[in-house]
């Protein structure tokens, strides 16, 4: 069975995209050039479905009629998925155009929004007030007001001042009571509709549906609410609302109309205001009603039916008929759901109910049976005749629940292996943020998580954090920091300066360390001896790249140096590059003191030896990494901490534009034909003939 | 969100604060005061389980410096949602400090029952004894309905007021305010029966507590006695609201919160700054001048430590987690999604005749994530399996309406959790499982948790939307309901 219900759909649409909002002009016909994409040299342009204005006004309807298949709206706040899914109702009920007009959302600036027709798509226009989007669209008298709780009394009042507008579905939970009177008062005043507050609003089969009633596609279709039937109804829950649809598309000919006049203690619109329309529509034949504990409302009804108003078969029940039998008071789920008097029991609202000649069941789970009792009973009667079952309407299905549904699948763009932030907590090579912390496992941690997509040992990544602080700065002399210093002085923001600095950064300042790396490496692979490799370097005229420092030597050896050789000792479990490189220095010094290993020469080897032989990588990973300029990356990393340094250093001295004194450049243009040394040959003339 | 009971405290002293400074509707005859009220003097005590009860009152002596004035007399009454307390015996009155503290430390956290209620006392209210002529009681009530607000005025208040809806005089203030009466109506509305001599001073207070009633949302509020001593001219009368009871409107909060909580603020209680700590403000940034409204829970309906971890949940997320435990001994548990389903639910477990089996209200809802879904699952499981075994099982309805939007496999995922963690447990007590869920992707939901009932050998029986929502209730409680005819879901 469900094999006949899921794949009941003929095109994929791509929510991934679409709905989105595009900006461009306000308006649906003239969008021209926004449409940057093109698919397979068709442009998103084909795809469109434009709808006019009618060409004249409508004939009125009935007073009784609230939603016709021509009903257009607003929606007021920016609810793609209910007004996508008001859409989808519109074109499964074959209406000719959108019940959606236009949107009106406050906080934006003007905008189209797009949206789906069935498998093409519309542009639906955003207007930011009120009066424009009235301006605009003289056919439209209803308003599906998603405003949050707090502005929904501010938006909704506004909305009255404009006659044209005869219907308001209020959907915020929360509103306040005295808030809701007002609203309440006020339409009724100028004998507007108002459904709700705190409501999924309500359906007309086949012709118009307010928000999210319903819910997906799916519901809708298995209720048959793409065809109108005869049964009206009048609930308070929104949620209960689906289970009538089920009811009574189970065991009548189908819904007529259905309203939730929302759980609050004072909805816009009670039971009776629904239900003595329906009385009054000659096509509504049965009327249901879902009450509830707490109010009086329903009262209203049974008056009606006792004085003989409301001659057609009812059929009613109040739940929240166990609140009379717990001992302490509960709170339901609704606000207003909460008993004040033996009247306002449910108990009590349906021996009413029953007692002036509802039908009432038992209890709700009789409630089904009843109403087909009674529906049969109308037919026999010749009350109602059920029409012939029209095609069962096919629904595009959203691309992503298909594919939350396992139904489809498609190759991604993007590949990430790192980080994930879609669950509850942000992953960091799949540990949970909270870990991170509850671990301690500090920067270095992180780094090896981000980095290698693997927990070192706590030797690894206090090795690590060493690296990022003895490289963190080198004082303001060196050429990245000197960048970052004069980028500032001109006044860039911290970005700026800190990417000038950067930008500095290669094989000649701070590539020491991948220097060293490789080259140490290679000759300890080829199995130099360290005084081989020292011989072989020399012959090539090749300085090596982490030996040699301008002041220090073994005598006056660097502290840092001291520091990492200290730590890699302790704690690798093999240090056999380092000691190849110390042995290289043993040579290198006995020529020159000075020539040392340096700390860009030492970090690197100390690094490879962790690469390689800490047993975490594999000999490939190692080289891989290494190749990618890892090492530069630990530098980059550093050295940014003295950096951002130097540029608030520079900011906090409020120091001026710098400008370099001629006296301290050498000026040297060329003379034509004044050949000098070589350097200074003068400038040269080109002359093709 | 909705309409919530106030503790008297507070009712009282957004009163005292606000009757001089909220905007009146209409002028009324008396010019308005030149100053404010004096801070209001309650003194609320709370006591939590294991506190040192004397040392709590000690504490209380040094916020409140009123207590030690000496020569001074008190009332003493447990502030808990408990109605008629004189009658139950829970009003200490016309003591000293030294009585009053007796009094309390002699019911503070003991177990006390009110008529069929049973709760702890723990929060207690002292204030000024006021000695009053017997005629200056009055009686007053205003109360919402969906054309207006009430105003019940009676002349004869206190404790034996009686049916006041049969004898109050009553007057509707309709919602639209600019309809609001004038003073004659007023007091031909409301006053017939009180001596012309006073119609002025008690027009005024009754304006201004309308206007309270309005500026700070009141949805109720009840005070007999009302005692209005006019001076001698009668150009203002000294007014005391000795018994209190209030409704205020939750979501309102956002428009209020800042008027509640000025009311309420050490300086409006007149807590010494060092002290005023035990008036909430220990050091911690509050949104408003002063602590946040709280909105106690009805009296002997404590939050146990799992309904608190469940509204914790609740609080922090988009989705809907409630969890009411009726009956922790109780045999009938229920596992619900959704508002209306959950409360059918529990309608069908009544009328089946298992009320005072019915262990719990609750219900999931708004698309809680798998996570969420399975703790809260566990929380009633783990409820579940502490109720005493019964040689007749225990019945689990994992129940539910037609889901809007909510992916019915995935919450039912965190189910299927809950499910396999306590399946010995579930066997051992021999509960018996009764599903119902439809929705979008309940095919799939269905097939899995009846794909795991079978695996771990549970009684399980799973049905779908051909079922009546709350249908299964009947099916598993009422004997003879069930029968072979009747299809489970299968695919």
């Amino acid at each position: 069975m469900p094999a006949e219900r899921l794949p009941n759909f003929t095109h994929l649409r791509d929510t991934s995209m679409a709905p989105s909002a595009v900006n461009g002009t306000n308006g649906v016909s003239s969008t021209p050039g926004m449409n940057g994409s093109t698919d397979g040299g068709l442009s998103a342009n084909d795809n469109i479905q434009r709808f006019a204005a009618p060409s004249r006004p409508l004939s009125p309807q009935p007073l009784h009629t609230l939603f016709h298949p021509k009903t257009r709206c607003f929606v007021y706040g920016l609810q793609a998925r209910a007004v996508q899914g008001m859409l989808d109702f519109d074109f499964i009920c074959k209406r000719k155009t959108p019940s959606v007009a236009g949107i009106i959302y406050t906080f934006g600036g003007q905008f189209v929004q797009k949206m789906y027709w069935g498998t093409s798509e519309t542009l639906l226009p955003v207007y930011q007030s009120t009066e424009k989007a009235i301006s605009k669209h003289s056919d439209v008298d209803c308003v599906v007001n998603f405003a949050s709780s707090r502005s929904v009394y501010q938006s909704t009042m506004e909305l009255l001042e404009y006659p044209q507008i005869k219907s308001i579905a209020i959907i915020a939970e929360g509103v306040p009571e005295r808030r809701a009177r007002e609203i309440a008062h006020a339409a009724r005043k100028k004998g507007v509709t108002i459904i709700g507050p705190a409501t999924v609003g309500g359906i007309k089969p086949g012709a118009f549906k307010i928000g999210n009633t319903g819910g997906m596609m799916d519901n809708i279709v298995a209720s048959k609410l793409y065809r109108k039937g005869s049964v009206g109804y009048v609930s308070k829950s929104g949620g209960m609302s689906n289970e009538l649809n089920n009811i009574i598309a189970n065991t009548t000919d189908g819904v007529y109309e259905g309203i939730a006049i929302g759980g609050d203690r004072y909805p816009g619109t009670t039971f009776i205001d629904h239900i003595m329309r329906y009385q009054q529509d000659p096509d509504c034949k049965i009327l249901v009603l879902l009450g509830e504990v707490g109010g009086v409302e329903e009262y209203r009804v049974v008056e009606a039916v006792k004085n003989g108003t409301i001659t057609k078969p009812v059929v009613a029940w109040a739940i929240g008929t166990v609140a009379s039998m717990l001992k302490t008071e509960v709170q339901f789920g609704h606000a207003g759901s909460f008993a004040n008097s033996q009247l306002e029991t449910a108990a009590m609202k349906n021996k009413t109910m029953k007692d002036a000649g509802i039908y009432v069941p038992d209890t709700f789970e009789d409630l089904p049976a009843l109403l087909a009792e009674v529906f049969q009973a109308e037919v026999k009667k010749g009350g109602i005749r059920p029409a012939a079952e029209p095609a069962v309407p096919k629904i595009p299905m959203d691309y992503n629940w298909a594919q939350e549904l396992g139904l489809i699948r498609k190759p991604a763009a993007f590949i990430s292996t790192i980080s994930d932030d879609r669950g509850q907590e942000l992953l960091y090579a799949g540990i949970p943020i909270t870990d991170v912390f509850k671990e301690d496992i500090g920067i270095g941690g992180v780094m090896s998580l981000l980095w290698f997509r693997r927990r070192l040992p706590d030797w690894a990544g206090k090795f690590l954090e060493m690296v990022l602080m003895l490289t963190a700065d080198h004082g303001p002399a060196v050429s990245g920091a000197m960048n970052t210093i004069i980028t500032t002085r001109a006044g860039k923001d911290l970005i700026s300066s800190l990417v000038a600095g950067l930008l500095t950064i290669g094989s000649r300042f701070g590539g020491a360390l991948d220097g060293a790396a490789e080259e140490f490496t290679r000759a300890y692979d080829k199995g130099l001896s360290p005084r081989d490799f020292v011989d072989t370097m020399r012959k090539e005229n090749k300085l090596i790249p982490g030996i040699g420092h301008r002041v220090k030597s073994r005598n006056n050896p660097d502290m840092r140096v001291t520091l990492v050789k200290e730590f890699v000792h302790t704690h690798f479990p093999s240090t056999k590059l380092l000691d190849y490189a110390l042995a290289v220095e043993t040579v290198t010094t006995s020529k020159k003191d000075n020539l040392i290993l340096n700390v860009d020469g030492c970090i690197a080897v100390s690094f490879v030896d962790l690469l390689r032989n800490s047993g975490a990588f594999s000999a490939e990973e190692a080289e891989q990494y290494l190749e990618n300029g890892v090492l530069n990356g630990l530098f980059v990393l550093g050295r940014s901490i003295g950096l951002i340094a130097h540029h608030l250093d520079q900011k906090r001295l409020r120091t001026s534009l710098y400008r370099h004194p001629w006296d301290d450049i050498t000026y040297m243009l060329p003379e034509l034909s004044k050949g000098g040394a070589p350097g200074n040959e003068g400038r040269i003339e080109v002359d093709i003939k | 969100m909705s309409a919530k009971a106030i503790l008297e405290a507070d009712g009282k002293a957004i009163l005292n604060y606000h009757l001089t400074r909220a905007p009146v509707i209409k002028p009324t005859p008396l010019p308005a005061s030149a100053t404010h009220n004096p801070p209001a003097k309650l003194a609320s005590i709370h006591f939590e389980d294991g506190d040192d009860v004397n040392g709590v009152l000690d504490a209380a002596e040094a916020t409140f410096p009123f207590l030690l004035v000496p020569g001074s007399k008190f009332v003493a009454k447990p502030d808990q949602l408990i109605k008629r307390r004189g009658k139950s015996g829970l009003l200490k009155l016309n003591a000293t400090w030294q009585e009053a503290k007796e009094w309390i430390a002699a019911r503070a956290n003991k177990v006390q029952k009110v008529e069929h209620v049973e709760g702890a006392l723990r929060n207690f209210l002292v204030e000024p004894f006021v000695p009053h002529p017997q005629e200056t009681e009055y009686y007053i009530n205003i109360n919402s309905v969906r054309e207006g607000d009430w105003i019940l005025f009676y002349h004869e208040g206190g404790v034996d007021v009686g049916d006041v809806d049969e004898k109050a005089e009553k007057l509707l203030i309709p919602v639209d305010l600019s309809q609001y009466p004038s003073n004659d109506e007023i007091a031909k509305g409301l006053l017939s029966k009180v001596p012309k001599g006073v119609h002025n001073v008690l027009i005024d207070f009754i304006s201004r507590l309308y206007a309270v009633y309005v500026d700070c949302q009141f949805t109720y509020l009840e005070i007999n006695p009302l005692v209005a001593i006019p001076n001698k001219d009668v150009t203002a009368a000294e007014v005391h609201f000795l018994d209190l009871a209030a409704k205020i409107d939750q979501t309102a909060e956002f428009e209020c919160g800042s008027k509640w909580a000025i009311a309420r603020a050490p300086a409006a209680l007149g807590i010494p700054v060092a002290a005023s700590k035990v008036g909430g403000s220990g050091g911690k940034v509050q949104i408003d001048v002063g602590p946040p409204m709280e909105f106690p829970a009805p009296f002997g309906r404590e939050m146990s430590k799992e309904e608190a971890y469940i509204a914790e949940m609740d609080a922090k997320t988009g989705a809907s987690l409630k969890l009411t435990i009726l009956n922790g001994q109780g045999r009938i548990w229920t596992l619900v999604a959704g508002g209306g389903a959950s409360v059918v639910y529990a309608d069908a477990i009544a009328s089946a005749g298992y009320a005072s089996e019915l262990a719990n209200y609750g219900e999931y809802s708004g698309a809680p994530t798998e996570t969420q879904t399975f703790h809260y699952a566990r929380t009633v499981f783990d409820l579940m399996m502490r109720a005493p075994m019964n040689p007749d099982g225990k019945v689990l309805f994992i129940g539910g309406g037609i889901a809007n939007f909510t992916n019915v496999a995935s919450t039912f995922k965190g189910v299927i959790r809950a499910l396999r963690e306590v399946a010995p447990l579930l066997l051992e007590h021999k509960v018996q499982i009764w599903v119902r869920r439809a929705g979008p992707n309940y095919q799939e939901g269905l097939r899995n948790i009846k794909a795991v009932g079978k695996e771990l050998g549970l009684s399980m029986h799973v049905f779908g939307p051909e079922m009546h929502v709350s249908g299964i209730v009947p099916l598993a409680l009422v004997p003879g309901r069930m029968n072979d005819s009747i299809k489970e879901f299968d695919a």
